[in-house]
């Protein structure tokens, strides 16, 4: 697409938009007909009783492939506003996890104590298994996941990265 | 969603959806249909046949309803209209659709849906059209409500009008075309989303300016887009040219909106653009885009691309900018406006451009044109071979002496480029051709749209004998609307641009190219209720051209050409723009470029 050679960047987009049927196709379709990555996705209303949704992505690519990202989001006829959250400045982006662990012992008894040091919350146990819930940035989130691979890890179920920008700044 | 409830007094009276589908059509000034029917549309014909607001021309094929619409819309300003039915009445318009898309064209296409409990169920006929027509509209609605009805359909002309304009599809279930539902007048009250930036940063607009002064080598390049924002924004780039001075070349979508014969314009560029052109491009300090996206077709290899020079893009389209090309000053708006706003700005702008540069750069310009790269020679001996080109260029010369309106489509090839390059254009909107895209079979239903908007006028579809095949059913509809479009066939017995490509790039391997077992054109044209004519040699070449413009029918004219020839000058895949390869008229000095230095990736690139 580009000839300019650039170092790619992550960024965290969030997207206004009218919340009506086929929206998010629209946006997924933009990115797969494109050739853009998702690295994450979410979407749900956030009722203001104006009907409309809030999309959060996070992509990468080099800072024109960005831009382009961006432009072709706000052409789209749905969309009120396109937010670049990662370059306008400080934002919080947010993920949630459940984990579930399998085994007995001391890898049981060790699962445990480390989620307890990344304050995963147990919302579900069995004599044999744990389902961890846990709120974070995505790294944290990936830290855990790792830790718990040796001691049982069975099955991950994540929500993909809500954001939003710090202090008075909106959407 | 909830607008039309708050201003809707004739609430209480409802109409089937079919009727209001007609009474929004006709409040958005619609005087014109194309469609096909259906068993999905019934309901909309039973409300034509019983109304005389609006036209409805019957084509032969979907897809030729687009383009008829897009030829409509093309040369009139206005959005164009079809009407399908389900199924593969929708998914035969997609080409059209997506035509419509890349080269920015207002379509409004109601395509057939089963009804709404059926949805999702297999049904006859059904086909998932919001699903499959997303990518290739501009937007697209399903109107699962008989009240959303009216909205929808006022929303869906102001989506394909406003901005860069584009198709949108609306899907119309059959239970909502029979249903009864309120009328909703146009709304006043700006769209929720979309309103697209029109008018140009001033800010913008002087830092144009300055840089447009400070030019020593500067070029205009101009797109399809002034031809999209309407006869304003064609006469401020003429006034522009006047006022600056400066030399402007033009994209294939962008020819007549700068007359062609002025001497400040060097032709068409890119691919197969003129040496001046291109090689002004390349050299130039400061470049003004308005309302082209540099396309790979006229920048060649992007990193080759006019390296040294500085560029002013305007474009309606943000995603426009900086897609391709970095460019140092980017203007959101309108072309017209924006050219308006730069001209105020230039003479509000104490700065005196530097007219010595200027000459030097185009007594430069002035030996590029002295190469002649659209030079051919025509045998005139009695039973000589007819050039192409030739061909083309006694067609403008006689259209010319005639004095008619001339408007002029083509399909895509070899031809399609010859007539850029030899037919010229003094006014916007007379030229339909499919640039994005490339769709053969797009100049024939795109001459007849054409022709239905200019009655008087001499509509001229420029074809090779292969693409016309693509929609030659379209002859009926001429037949039935006795439509006196002229279809003027360059028959090469190829598909002329894919065996040049064969011919430099793949070895003279002609893989498939032939057209084996070509209809009998004259035949054809008297078999659809036409007029068919054939010129196999020079000296019947202007009686052929005279009779056909003559003709108060419609005419196939088939003109027999040089099989061998090869459309010049070339820009090689992948190669920059003062590489090209000339014709053979300039000798071997002059192919600075060549096919053998086309490389792999230059060949992947298409």
């Amino acid at each position: 697409m580009s000839t300019i050679e650039a170092a790619i960047r992550s960024a965290t987009i969030s997207v206004v938009v009218e919340n009506e049927a086929g929206v998010l196709a629209r946006v997924i379709g933009l990115f797969a007909g494109r050739g853009y990555n998702i690295d994450s996705l979410t979407v749900a209303p956030v009722d203001d009783g104006r009907g409309r949704s809030r999309i959060n992505i996070v992509t990468s690519g080099t800072p024109m492939v960005i831009e382009q990202i961006k432009a072709q989001l706000s052409r789209l006829v749905p969309v009120h506003r396109v937010a670049d959250l990662t370059q306008d400045g400080p934002h919080i982006a947010r993920e949630m996890a459940l984990v579930k662990v399998i085994g007995q012992g001391n890898a049981r008894a060790e699962a445990l104590r480390l989620a307890d040091a990344f304050r995963a919350r147990v919302v579900d146990a069995s004599t044999e298994s744990f389902v961890f819930e846990m709120t974070g940035q995505t790294e944290k989130l990936d830290a855990f996941v790792e830790l718990m691979r040796p001691l049982g890890l069975a099955e991950v179920s994540r929500t993909g990265v809500a954001a939003m920008a710090r202090g008075t700044r909106l959407i | 969603m909830n607008q039309t409830d708050i201003q809707a007094p004739t609430v209480a009276k409802t109409q089937p959806g079919a009727e209001i589908l007609l009474r929004a059509l006709k409040d958005e000034g619609v005087e014109v249909i194309f469609g096909y029917p259906g068993g999905a549309v019934l309901p909309i014909y039973d409300a034509i046949f019983q109304q005389n607001a609006i036209r409805h021309i019957l084509v032969r094929h979907e897809q030729a309803a687009v383009h008829a619409a897009e030829g409509y819309a093309r040369s009139t300003g206005r959005v164009g209209v079809v009407l399908v039915t389900s199924g593969p009445g929708a998914t035969n318009a997609v080409t059209g659709l997506v035509d419509a898309l890349m080269d920015s064209i207002p379509i409004v296409c109601l395509t057939g849906q089963v009804a709404t409990h059926l949805i999702g169920n297999d049904a006859f006929q059904e086909a998932d059209t919001t699903g499959i027509t997303r990518p290739a509209t501009k937007h697209n609605y399903l109107v699962k409500r008989g009240e959303d009805l009216a909205r929808v359909v006022h929303e869906a002309f102001y989506v394909a009008r406003s901005g860069r304009p584009g198709p949108v599809v609306i899907d119309l279930p059959k239970d909502i075309l029979i249903g009864q539902a309120p009328y909703a007048a146009k709304s006043e009250q700006p769209h929720r989303s979309y309103r697209p930036r029109t008018a140009p940063d001033a800010e913008q607009i002087a830092r144009a300016v300055a840089l447009l002064k400070s030019a020593k080598r500067p070029i205009i390049y101009s797109g399809g887009g002034v031809i999209n924002a309407g006869d304003r924004a064609s006469e401020a780039l003429v006034r522009l040219g006047r006022k600056s001075g400066f030399p402007i070349t033009s994209t294939l979508m962008g020819l007549g909106a700068y007359p062609s014969n002025d001497p400040q314009f060097l032709g068409m560029l890119g691919m197969h653009g003129t040496y001046e052109a291109n090689m002004t491009m390349h050299d130039c300090d400061v470049m003004l885009n308005v309302g082209a996206r540099f396309d790979d077709r006229v920048t060649g290899r992007l990193n080759a691309f006019s390296p040294d020079s500085r560029k002013i893009h305007i474009d309606i389209d943000p995603s426009s900018i900086n897609k391709n090309v970095r460019v140092e000053v980017p203007v959101v708006g309108d072309a017209g406006l924006a050219l308006e706003a730069i001209i105020e700005a230039w003479d509000n702008d104490p700065t005196v451009p530097d007219t010595a540069a200027l000459a030097g750069w185009w007594q430069q310009i002035e030996v590029w044109r002295a190469v002649k790269c659209l030079k051919f020679t025509q045998t005139t001996a009695k039973g000589g071979i007819i050039k192409p080109q030739h061909a083309i260029q006694r067609l403008y010369d006689i259209t010319r002496e005639l004095g008619r309106e001339t408007y002029i489509s083509t399909e895509v090839g070899q031809h399609q480029m010859w007539a850029a390059q030899y037919f010229r254009f003094d006014k916007p909107n007379r030229w339909m051709t499919s640039g994005g895209l490339g769709t053969m079979g797009y100049g024939l239903p795109a001459a007849m749209g054409t022709q239905i908007a200019h009655p008087d006028a001499l509509c001229i579809d420029i074809a090779g004998e292969a693409s016309i095949l693509m929609n030659i059913q379209e002859m009926a509809t001429l037949a039935q609307y006795r439509l006196p479009v002229k279809v003027f066939i360059l028959n090469n017995q190829y598909m002329g641009m894919v065996r040049q490509w064969q011919e430099l790039l793949h070895g003279s391997r002609y893989s498939e190219s032939y057209s084996e077992a070509l209809p009998d054109f004259v035949k054809l044209a008297d078999a659809f209720h036409g007029v068919g004519m054939r010129a196999t040699s020079i000296d019947q070449l202007d009686d052929v051209i005279r009779a056909m413009l003559a003709e108060p029918r419609a005419v196939i004219a088939d003109i027999c050409v040089d099989q061998t020839e090869n459309c010049y000058p070339m820009i090689p895949s992948g190669a920059a723009h003062n590489d090209m390869i000339l014709g053979p008229e300039h000798g071997p000095g002059l192919r600075n470029g060549g096919a053998s230095g086309v490389t792999d990736e230059g060949l992947g690139l298409v």
